[in-house]
């Protein structure tokens, strides 16, 4: 056999062997996560959270701010209704159905955890792929840069996060804004370092120098072969950081820095409401706080389902 | 003139230590002055044991890593002194296969996305379909089917991966190709088959190599001229025949008497030189010659004159003041051990002491206490 038709066998032999599925790795972890239980049951949650927040309002049976029920939870004085045939979970000291407002409420608890997610993701990835390309690719001037932008991040680690919400919430006042700004920066120095670190990983990496050695433009290395391939637990940080900050949201309103509108229904102003009436109506504590825990616990699991789908090496 | 030619070529990586502001406590000399000359259309193989810098000048003749001092010369231009820019576009000339397949390849690209983004850089072909026509090609000539376009690095064996790294080389069309171990990570079957390729394809393409390698046996199939390094710098330097059929360093000596000999009663009567001694620190190299701490034939010159790498009239080049003497047989051992190969009467000696019979020599390393 000459050289030609040696190497023509042996593309014929490899052609034999293989399947062609050209399965990128993003689509292998979405194979992945579509058989795993947790991501099922997560997905399920959220999807009926989902569900709940966009119709909420049209299948709640009655008004979440008209006190319907007024004049009996007035008449007879610190006795509250609880859960019965007609008002699921019972009425509040205002004589509102609590069911009412838990769907109607839905849409702003996700809607604080979204946004706040969102605006710790998008700056904390900014500020991370900066200093990570700064690191990676910018020789030792970008290595500067990089130290001080990560002492800055350090420092914003080392306030309590709740005391940093705080802060931010007393400066701006009290609205829905505002929490969904404190809680998004809190999450900020997170994704900044989580993303850093993971470009820092993958920027030693063989295919980085081999790009470079392909004559790549530096900026184009670091989208294309950087950025990707430092993704994913950036993504599964999202889906944890959303169960977060539905929680960290809850807390602010219920430290009373939330939406002040009453008129609002939201589930973290709704627990601390119940609060101030605890020792007479628990469960009037109970349903907005299983709401939250169980919200958080599906966007848990699919963060753990994802953390598993993308982990590279349980790839099989 | 030679196609590459290295001058004095030195890699220095500061150490750095402090606790708010980083100070440079010394150097790590990776490369410490390495001169050689590639000729077009031939091998070059650098052979030595881990860590004596034969992957770091490796990526330094691609300016991978910063070039401390010296030249490195690629047909005229020197690489070491060019802008970053004109390096980048410069940079298709000079292509590296790497040790790693599966690491030097990105796992969310598929292979035309790979194959592709160094000719887009380079503007080679002018749009998708040219470009694709290119990499069939290219694929075909490295033995991979077409449709490996449209998947993904993981979906490919060992060796399938090794030539994707090749066909990302080829297509740049370069003029030489540094391959860093290119072997080593892969099945001694498909070693055989990828040194193959390399060869094929030089002899089609007129490709020159410079190949980096810890196997004795593979530098010597794959090259025309084989330079030794040890702890930073050239220490013999020798057409591939000359070199293994008579080493004249010490340390080439010791290298290649840690081959074991595949029969069975040369085996038995020959020597073997064993080292004593660790390979110093490159942060601290040894005064004079590199190789006096653990050399068997060191005299107080080689402690403090550093032997340069001459020629002895044959184009052979060893950087050892006594050479000649060791060769002609007129110096006596100062130090070191040399025993018999086989030894049946020393049990305990060998675990600690020989190398397992038939594994990869990577020899040198061979420690006697």
């Amino acid at each position: 056999m000459t050289k030609t038709e040696k190497i023509q066998r042996l593309a014929e032999l490899t052609a034999g062997q293989e399947s062609t599925s050209g399965a990128s790795l993003w689509k292998e972890a979405a194979r992945r996560l579509r058989s795993s239980k947790m991501a099922l049951i997560g997905g399920a949650i959220i999807l009926l959270f989902l569900i709940v927040a966009v119709i909420g309002p049209w299948i709640a049976p009655f008004s979440p701010t008209a006190q319907t029920w007024r004049d009996e939870v007035f008449a007879n004085q610190g006795k509250f209704v609880n859960p019965r045939a007609e008002n699921w979970f019972g009425l509040d000291h205002l004589g509102r159905d609590l069911f009412s407002r838990f769907l109607v409420g839905a849409r702003q608890t996700l809607l604080v955890g979204v946004i706040s997610t969102l605006i710790g993701l998008i700056v904390g990835a900014l500020i991370g792929g900066i200093s990570g390309a700064a690191a990676t690719l910018g020789g030792d001037a970008g290595r500067r840069v990089d130290s001080v932008v990560m002492r800055f991040i350090d420092m914003m680690l080392a306030l309590p996060s709740l005391l940093l919400a705080v802060s931010v919430a007393a400066v701006m006042g009290q609205s829905l804004t505002t929490v969904m700004i404190a809680v998004g920066v809190v999450q900020v120095p997170i994704f900044a370092r989580l993303l850093r670190g993971s470009m820092l990983a993958q920027g030693g990496a063989d295919y980085v120098l081999a790009a470079r050695a392909l004559g790549i433009r530096k900026r184009r290395i670091v989208l294309t072969q950087i950025v990707p391939n430092s993704l994913s637990p950036v993504i599964v940080q999202c889906t944890l950081t959303l169960a977060t900050a539905i929680i960290e949201a809850a807390a602010l309103s219920y430290l009373g820095l939330g939406n002040p509108d009453p008129a609002v229904p939201e589930w973290g102003v709704m627990l601390s409401t119940a609060q101030r009436f605890f020792d007479n109506a628990p469960l009037m504590a109970v349903f907005p706080a299983v709401g939250i825990i169980i919200t958080a616990l599906g966007f848990t699991l699919l963060g753990e389902a994802m953390r598993e789908a993308l982990d590279p090496k349980l790839r099989g | 003139m030679s196609l590459l030619e290295l001058d004095g070529v030195k890699v220095h990586f500061p150490v750095k230590k402090g606790v708010i502001f980083d100070r440079v406590v010394g150097h790590v000399h990776a490369v410490d002055g390495v001169s050689l000359k590639v000729e077009a259309g031939q091998t070059y193989g650098l052979v030595g044991e881990s860590g004596c810098g034969k992957t770091t000048l490796g990526r330094a003749v691609l300016r991978l890593v910063d070039i401390t001092e010296g030249e490195v010369v690629l047909d005229g231009t020197d690489l070491a002194k060019l802008p970053p820019e004109e390096m980048r576009r410069f940079r298709s000339r000079l292509q590296m296969v790497f040790q790693d397949p599966l690491g030097s390849l990105n796992p969310r690209q598929n292979i035309e996305s790979i194959l592709s983004e160094g000719m887009a850089a380079h503007g080679i072909g002018a749009n998708r379909e040219e470009r694709r026509e290119k990499i069939k090609a290219i694929l075909a000539k490295v033995g991979l089917p077409a449709d490996a376009l449209s998947r993904y690095p993981h979906e490919f064996s060992g060796g399938q991966r090794q030539r994707i790294g090749i066909a990302r080389a080829l297509v740049l069309e370069p003029d030489v190709i540094i391959c860093d171990e290119p072997v080593s990570a892969l099945d001694v079957s498909i070693q055989a088959q990828v040194i193959n390729l390399l060869e094929d394809l030089q002899e089609e393409l007129g490709l020159t190599y410079l190949v980096i390698a810890h196997d004795l046996a593979v530098v010597r199939h794959i090259s025309d001229v084989v330079g030794v390094m040890y702890l930073g710098a050239l220490v013999e330097e020798a057409s591939s025949d000359a070199l293994y059929a008579e080493p004249r360093h010490p340390y080439t000596k010791a290298l290649m008497s840690a081959v074991p000999v595949p029969d069975p009663e040369v085996e038995e009567k020959r020597e073997r030189i064993l080292l004593t001694g660790d390979l110093p620190s490159p942060a601290d190299p040894p005064s004079g010659c590199r190789f006096h701490t653990r050399c068997p034939w060191a005299r107080e010159r080689c402690a403090t004159e550093r032997p340069e790498l001459l020629d002895m009239g044959d184009g052979h080049r060893v950087a050892c003041h006594f050479a000649s003497e060791i060769a002609a047989g007129e110096l006596e051992r100062t130090g070191g051990e040399v025993v018999a190969a086989a030894r049946p009467e020393e049990p305990e000696a060998a675990p600690v002491t020989d190398d397992e019979p038939g594994s990869a020599p990577d020899a040198g390393v061979v420690t006697a206490k």
